[in-house]
């Protein structure tokens, strides 16, 4: 492995500033769970490491209405929050799931996101929830969706100098529910082959749906926001019907490829089922926050 | 800038290891793993698949289970690490050795320290889990010996023998 320096910052300003001076040499730290196996398989090589672990915008977890989740802020500590897993069960289906619990000890939502797998767990709960991710770099801060986040696989927005600081994630309306959930052949500690996150708002009659939310992880080059089959779930009654047929939409916004973990049409069917389940899931969750 | 090498200076740390103040030089890009087995000379700790899938090098890090092979030895200084070496008491083993022990729950053994300190954390928590939850929480170690069943039982042991 190419030799690298350890950089512990203890503000945003002097992380951008080593950032910047090492442009692609350089990256952010947090877990550590996707770089430092990168680097020893050789992906790519760094001369600095800047570990956000010592900057307090990137390590605080901060629940008021809307929930702000820090960059580097481990899976764990999202999970065993009470009141954030109360009230954000579809961000805990990802948040709990990615790895075992050595990595959740140390993986984080946000570096999920800056590792722009396409199969990140991570990344469609956080679509579905309209979550904003919060950009330090030389030029200040700058605000981006999540679903505008990554540019293809492994790869961001994030320009020279620039890193995530945190995500924002909008407080839930009365009537939201969400829910993700992913297809593995094992049962635990795997890459997904398809993922789905799903939300939905009830209308003030409980029945129908006002707005609906569907993103789908490792069918494409990134996660990818499923507009269409977003788009079909406003207005429509929130049955067993309307989210069959909005698996259907979904199934054609995915462009999968055949890998080692699954054919291309093997994604397509799973993207249908699990758009179908995370709906159901995701009403159910829905109706208790009425 | 690009052929030009970053000088690499061995850093210092100083953490608390095994309930020991423990001060040592690691190159910044070392690993934990590395450091402990290498620098510090405690080799209870196995290095498995060095990329954070079997848990073979499994340590606690401020009471939280990791993966040593994922952290870097610098991010330790200040901070508190326990090892397999740190677990039996000073004559004797502790209940979850002894129930191993008893349980025949090792062959070839490069994965029993990873899963004794993960099982640890587990019972320091719940003290009395579930077969469920205990393969639930044990998912990150992983035994190519294959041996689960008897890890799985042993743990239940070690639960119900420290009422």
């Amino acid at each position: 492995m190419h030799p690298f320096i350890y950089v512990a910052p203890r503000t945003l300003d002097e992380a951008v500033a080593v950032l910047e001076q090492h442009g692609e040499r350089a990256r952010p730290f947090a877990g550590g769970t996707d770089v430092l196996v990168q680097l020893r398989g050789g992906r790519f090589d760094l001369d600095a490491i800047v570990d956000m672990k010592g900057v307090p915008e990137a390590t605080t977890l901060e629940l008021n209405g809307s929930l702000r989740i820090g960059a580097a802020v481990p899976c764990y500590q999202v999970y065993e929050n009470s009141a954030v897993a109360a009230a954000f069960p579809g961000l805990i289906d990802a948040a709990s799931l990615i790895g075992g619990i050595q990595i959740q000890s140390r993986a984080s939502l946000g570096g999920n996101l800056c590792n722009a797998s396409p199969s990140a767990d991570g990344i469609c709960p956080l679509i579905v929830h309209s979550t904003v991710a919060v950009v330090r770099g030389p030029q200040g801060e700058r605000r981006v969706p999540v679903e505008e986040f990554c540019t293809g696989p492994g790869a961001t927005v994030l320009e020279r100098g620039e890193l995530l600081v945190a995500l924002e994630v909008p407080a839930p309306a009365r009537g939201f529910g969400a829910a993700y959930q992913r297809f593995i052949p094992r049962n635990e500690m795997d890459i997904a082959v398809a993922g789905v996150g799903s939300a939905l708002t009830l209308d003030t009659d409980g029945t129908t749906i006002a707005s609906g939310r569907i993103a789908l992880a490792a069918v494409g080059p990134t996660p990818l926001f499923a507009a269409k089959a977003s788009a079909f779930l406003a207005g429509k009654p929130a049955t067993p019907e309307t989210f069959a047929e909005a698996g259907e939409i979904a199934s054609t916004e995915a462009t999968p490829i055949g890998d080692m973990r699954g054919t291309a049409e093997h994604r397509v069917e799973l993207v249908k089922v699990l758009t179908r389940r995370t709906l159901a899931v995701a009403l159910g969750r829905a109706q208790a926050n009425r | 800038m690009t052929q030009q090498e970053t000088p690499v200076r061995k850093v210092p740390v100083a953490c608390t290891l095994n309930g020991q103040q423990t001060e040592f030089l690691a190159a910044p890009y070392q690993s934990l793993l590395e450091a402990l087995r290498e620098v510090v000379g405690l080799t209870g700790t196995k290095e498995g698949c060095n990329d954070g899938n079997c848990g073979a090098c499994t340590v606690s890090l401020d009471g939280r289970i990791v993966d040593s092979c994922l952290v870097l030895a610098a991010e330790v200084d200040g901070r508190q690490v326990d090892t397999i070496e740190g677990m039996a008491p000073p004559h004797g083993l502790h209940p979850l050795q002894q129930a191993f022990l008893e349980e025949a729950a090792l062959q070839c053994g490069i994965c029993t320290p990873g899963f004794l300190v993960a099982a640890r954390a587990l019972l320091e928590r719940e003290p009395h889990p579930d077969e469920h939850r205990i393969r639930l929480w044990l998912a990150g170690n992983l035994c190519r010996c294959t041996g689960y069943d008897k890890i799985v039982r042993a743990v239940q042991r070690a639960a119900d023998e420290t009422t």
